[in-house]
């Protein structure tokens, strides 16, 4: 009697078995590194904001700290964004006229806050603590980038707890002194390792995982 | 419960016999077994709870579900939707975003202050706490002024102005009101009333007095509902005079409560519980024990922790004090020849009281007759309690009258013609005035009627002026507390709804109408200041501001003796035959006005764990005799009025009474509270406020379906409450421990874990706690917990993280009660993390048990393995997420849970969280007592204690180590971090071993 399947249907049965394994393989490899990718968490993509804040302009180009406008970092759970009233410190007298300030000018005179996007947003289930990190030894650049060389902000890294883990179980990676939190230049030593381990017992830093840590 | 077979008296009875040793149980129900019963228990939610039965609902849910599956996939992909940040224009100076400020003000209670902090988030009060230096409160609150954040927020309260249903403005207002009072002013303002609640407020009683001297033949009227006329009626029976009277219970040995709640609702009851629990406190060796007798007509919290008790119906709390003071031998007093009701504790508390003299109090109920008072007055005079342990002052109220006679006077005056301008400052009188009054027909009789009000109540429904009230947490003003003490009143936030407050309308009245309610109490306190001789007056009022309390206000003592009493009351009047009525405030809503705050309305009462209703008490004798069940639709008729109630039989409750709380059964509070209940202030005359005879109850063959939370997680045949006495204790400390056998440590598959660090433990001392509900409120608020109404509770489905269980003991008609307050126990072998299939309970490294709401996906395995049932889901979306109020008065630090998540006790990890940031960033540890969880900050009692069980000085650890310390169903091998501390009794030799040490109402 004449056969079902063609003979090539052997080989063909061979390479969708083996097709169908990398498929399967590859797609979830794609939607693995998709889920970490730019794309979705929007990493070096800079944010329209409604008034176009040049953080290269104002950090390395007139060296303010981030703690000038920052200002509650240090002390609570967040850093804050500054008041109109921070920006007319200086640009009531500095570029008073610019038509670029404009928007500043008339939040300041009408008693109506700026609405900025809010570029490193965790989600709202996780209760992050500028302060504790500070104190122990974390740099402001080491999670938000080369802020004096962004013209628009952008985040530099993907935010997700996968990233925040990578630190908090081995916070030696990551670590710098107290004294060099907030300076912008600060390059990682080559015994990285070695100074953050150092640190981790100086400054007491636990290697805090529990869940309750973030998530109340 | 679906069905109820009438209670079988006799089988529960025998039931109880048949037991030896401590047999605790939680209702009459699981006494009598029934068949229902068992079914009921058996099932976690009850009959109907988990099947879908709606139809069109079952449609609906899977077109929902198939919509959900096709964008589950989908929704791990997205992108999360832009935030914006919108910090302010001008920063104030103080406010950090993220972290709390705390405003030390007052809130109110029948006039009189509890001194409390607010936090304030970013200008928004979200959490009521005690002031630790307010002598009323040293830190904790009651359950009402925890629900006063709600209350603040609650989108029901009035938001505009009204004349008659039009909206009008307040210099409209103001041009009306102006407008009568100056076409008074030829007639010296005769015609002219207002009508307040007590008033304690120095400001208020200053501009009221400014007032009356510009218009001297208006009045001013007083009528609080649940008021103490007889408290003043009585010291001036006694006295001559009125005084306040107020009681230093750290320092008595022996207590007689002639049905006073001292423990729940008198003024200065923090301040009460605390001092009691003080008095009672063993630890080790040292300490003894006060020793309580009570004398109750319906169960209350103070009966329920007293050593002796007897339940005597109203007209026979006198007849127990009269005969009381003729055993002490108190001069003038008359012996009765027949044994009076709970004859056998009366002679055993008149030995202890001979015994204690100078350390023991008589303590007679605000709601007791004016006789009761005075006798009281006389006992505690000649026991030399006066001056040691009973404390008088002037009274604290500024102006204090009788309030049922004022309120008649003007209710006469009315009907008279004589007022023609009526000023309705808060309160609610249409609602709550006594019905023979018929207050609010009379209101209608008056040309111009206005009301200052919270809400638009039946009383404004019934006045032409409408005035939407400030709340006290928005408003200045002034008030003090029971012993004198002053506080001044500042607001948390700027009015949400424009509202004013009593200052605001004198102001208006006065002559100066511009200022403004901070300028006049400004103004009273720099003038004391001066009166005290402070140097800057300014100093003194921020100092008074910051502090919460003015220092040096509380009033002194004063000396007085008790003239002769009996002759000043009377012979005794003959006791009724039939039942008799007793009305009270209701424990959870107040009067009443709280009746529209959802947390107050589901908070179950403390012994019939009610909630969403109230109820006709009766005594399981009394019920039985009459053939009523629970549930059963009764009519209670009393003077000639009638109400119509559902039946509930409380053990504990005197024979031949019938118990009604008031405050329900309101027709205009707000959504909540609209048609909840029945208005027992139907029933309440001015001949019978509290108490009134020859009530009938008829069953109408009706049957109602009421909430109740009391047969929800029975744990049976347990050692969960565990007591005993204090000879128990002295002669065998270790009791406790023998009741259940606990596995040892080492017994568990799995390897031991190390807690080095911090490891958080709680104990909660049964001995201190009094069942009065203020921890379950300030949970509530500090975690944003949801209400779910009436028909889930009755599914079993309330949200409540901590709930105290109530535990009798003993015979049906007389038991003992005892109060277990119930939350997470944080186990270190917890049977709900081993089950979890995504890892969403999992154990901190520090003990506690975490509960991760993002990654629970809704199995219930874990409430499923929770032996302690503390673990609540949200089956339904019970948050509101849309009332932009409601949203305000939520703690921002806590999540607020959607549908489909588990949630429970996180022993307050937000506080944990910052207490170990704030002592990481000044490296050192977090010091004991530093972390104060809820539920320990407001509890009068102190019962409640957190802290680092690795620490061995730690409060917590020390208190571990006590004898009494057992764990909740530790043989199970849980390993609970929270423990408790056995309750104790101190048991007169003398009574025990009689029937329980308890007797019946009656001696027959």
């Amino acid at each position: 009697m004449s056969q079902t399947f063609h003979p090539s249907a052997n080989g063909i049965a061979r390479i969708m078995l083996f097709g169908l394994i990398v498929l399967v393989a590859s797609s979830g490899y794609l939607i693995y590194q998709s889920g970490r990718s730019p794309y979705v968490t929007r990493a070096f993509e800079a944010r329209q904001q409604p008034i176009q804040f040049s953080h290269e302009r104002h950090v390395a180009g007139n060296g303010l700290d981030c703690r000038y406008c920052h200002t509650s970092a240090e002390a609570a759970a967040v850093a804050g964004i500054p008041p109109t009233k921070t920006c007319m410190n200086c640009h009531s007298q500095i570029h008073a006229g610019s038509p670029y300030l404009e928007p500043v000018r008339s939040s300041y005179a009408n008693d109506v806050s700026i609405e900025w996007v809010k570029v490193h947003d965790l989600p709202d289930f996780v209760y992050f603590d500028h302060s504790i990190h500070l104190n122990k030894g974390v740099g402001c650049t080491t999670c938000h980038g080369q802020v004096d060389r962004m013209p628009l902000m952008w985040t530099v890294k993907s935010l997700q707890m996968e990233w925040c883990l990578d630190c908090h179980r081995a916070p030696e990676k990551y670590l710098r002194p107290r004294e060099a939190v907030f300076r912008v230049d600060y390059q990682p030593p080559a015994d990285q390792l070695a100074l953050g381990s150092r640190l981790v017992r100086d400054y007491q830093v636990k290697s805090l995982t529990s869940c309750s840590t973030c998530h109340r | 419960m679906s069905d109820h077979h009438a209670l079988d008296l006799a089988s529960i009875r025998a039931s109880l016999a048949g037991t030896s040793g401590a047999a605790y149980w939680r209702s009459l129900e699981e006494l009598a077994n029934t068949d229902a019963f068992q079914e009921y228990l058996h099932r976690e939610f009850p009959e109907a709870a988990s099947e879908f039965t709606d139809p069109v609902g079952r449609r609906q849910f899977l077109k929902l579900m198939g919509a959900s599956l096709a964008l589950a996939g989908v929704s791990a992909c997205t992108k999360q939707p832009a935030e914006v940040i919108v910090p302010y224009v001008r920063a104030p100076e103080d406010i950090v975003p993220g972290r709390p400020l705390f405003f030390a003000t007052a809130v109110t209670l029948g006039g009189y202050a509890t001194g409390v902090l607010v936090e304030s988030h970013e200008g928004r009060p979200t959490k009521v706490e005690g002031n630790p230096e307010h002598p009323a409160s040293l830190g904790a609150t009651d359950l009402f002024a925890q629900a006063q954040i709600l209350a603040l927020y609650d989108p029901d309260r009035s938001q505009t102005l009204k004349q008659q249903g039009d909206i009008r403005t307040w210099s409209a207002f103001l041009g009306a009101l102006r407008g009568v009072v100056e076409a008074k002013r030829a007639g010296r303002g005769d015609g002219l009333r207002i009508l307040t609640g007590t008033v304690t407020s120095p400001t208020l009683a200053r501009q009221m007095a400014e007032f009356l001297a510009a218009f001297p033949a208006a009045r001013w009227h007083q009528y609080e509902a649940a008021g103490r006329d007889s408290v003043r009626a009585g010291a001036q029976l006694a006295f001559g005079a009125v005084v306040d009277t107020r009681y230093a219970f750290d320092k008595a040995r022996v207590v007689v409560s002639l049905d006073a709640d001292f423990l729940g609702t008198m003024p200065g009851a923090v301040r009460y519980i605390r001092d009691f629990a003080a008095a009672r406190r063993v630890r080790g060796e040292s300490g003894g024990m006060a020793r309580l007798y009570a004398v109750e007509s319906a169960p209350g919290s103070t009966g329920a922790k007293a050593d002796h008790r007897a339940a005597l119906r109203p007209a026979e709390v006198e007849t127990f004090a009269r005969a009381l003071a003729a055993a002490l031998g108190v001069p003038g007093a008359a012996r009765s020849s027949v044994p009076v009701a709970g004859q056998k504790m009366l002679e055993a508390a008149a030995q202890d009281l001979l015994a204690s003299q100078g350390a023991s109090i008589v303590v007679p109920g605000d709601e007791q007759p004016p006789a009761v008072h005075a006798v009281c007055h006389a006992i505690n005079g000649f026991l030399g309690n006066t001056g040691v342990t009973v404390l008088h002052t002037d009274p604290v109220a500024s102006a204090p009258l009788s309030q049922l006679q004022s309120l008649r006077e003007l209710v006469d005056d009315i009907d008279g013609g004589k007022v023609d301008a009526l000023l309705v400052l808060g309160g609610n009188p249409v609602y709550d005035a006594p019905s023979d009054f018929r207050f609010g027909e009379a209101l209608k009789k008056v040309a111009f009627t206005a009301r200052l009000g919270l809400y638009e109540d039946e009383t404004s429904a019934a006045c032409q002026w409408h005035i939407p009230e400030a709340h006290a947490l928005e408003a200045w003003s002034d008030a003090r507390a029971w012993d004198g003490t002053a506080s001044i009143v500042q607001p948390l936030i700027a009015p949400l709804y424009g509202g004013r407050s009593a200052h605001d309308l004198l102001i208006g009245l006065s002559q100066a109408p511009g200022r403004s309610a901070h300028d006049v109490v400004r103004e009273t306190w720099t003038r004391a200041a001066a009166a005290a001789g402070a140097l800057d007056a300014e100093q003194y009022w921020r100092t008074a501001l910051h502090d919460g309390v003015v220092k040096g206000s509380a009033f002194p003592l004063k000396t007085v003796a008790a003239g002769n009493v009996f002759a000043a009351i009377g012979p005794p009047s003959p006791g009724a035959a039939g039942l008799e009525l007793v009305l009270r405030p209701d424990p959870t809503i107040g009067d009443g006005r709280f009746a529209n705050l959802g947390w107050l309305q589901e908070l179950p009462k403390p012994f019939t764990k009610l909630t969403w209703d109230n109820t006709v008490q009766l005594s399981p004798a009394t019920a039985h005799r009459l053939g009523i069940r629970n549930e059963d639709v009764l009519e209670v008729a009393a003077g000639g009025r009638t109400v119509t109630g559902p039946a509930w039989i409380v053990p504990g409750q005197a024979d031949d009474t019938v118990a009604v709380h008031l405050g329900y059964g309101r027709t205009r509070s707000g959504r909540v509270g609209d048609g909840v209940g029945f208005d027992a202030y139907r029933l309440r005359t001015s001949a019978g406020m509290w108490a009134a005879a020859g009530a009938t109850v008829k069953a109408t063959g009706r049957r109602a379906r009421l909430a109740s939370t009391q047969l929800h997680h029975d744990m049976d045949g347990r050692a969960i409450i565990r007591a005993g006495t204090l000879d128990q204790y002295r002669r065998h400390p270790h009791f406790v421990h023998e009741m259940e056998h606990e596995p040892p440590k080492t017994l568990t598959l799995y390897p031991a874990h190390a807690y080095e660090g911090y490891a958080w433990g709680m104990a909660i001392d049964l001995n201190a706690c009094v069942g009065c509900n203020a921890c379950v409120v300030a949970c509530q608020s500090e975690n944003n917990i949801p209400v779910v109404g009436r028909e889930q509770v009755a599914k079993g489905r309330e949200m409540h993280w901590l709930r105290v269980d109530t535990y009798y003991k003993g015979p049906a008609e007389a038991p003992e009660a005892y109060h277990q307050p119930v939350m997470c126990q944080h186990c270190e072998n917890a049977p709900c993390e081993v089950v979890c299939p995504v890892a969403a309970t999992v154990h901190s490294d520090e003990g506690l048990n975490d509960m991760v709401y993002n990654r629970c996906v809704g199995t219930r395995y874990c409430s499923n393995n929770c032996p302690y049932k503390v673990r609540r889901f949200n089956f339904l979306l019970y948050q509101d997420w849309e009332t932009p109020s409601l949203k305000m008065a939520r703690n921002p630090d806590v999540t607020v849970r959607s549908r489909g998540v588990m949630e429970k006790c996180t022993y307050c990890v937000q506080r944990i969280t910052r207490a170990k940031i704030a002592s990481e960033k000044e490296d050192r540890p977090v010091r004991d007592g530093e972390i104060v969880t809820a539920c320990q900050q407001v509890c009068p009692a102190e019962a409640i204690v957190f802290g680092n069980i690795n620490d061995p000085e730690s409060r917590v650890s020390k208190l571990r180590a006590e004898a009494l310390s057992y764990s909740l169903l530790g043989e199970l091998n849980t390993r609970p971090r929270t423990t408790y501390l056995a309750a104790l009794k101190n048991v007169n030799p003398v009574l025990a071993g009689t029937s329980g040490q308890h007797e019946e109402g009656e001696q027959k």
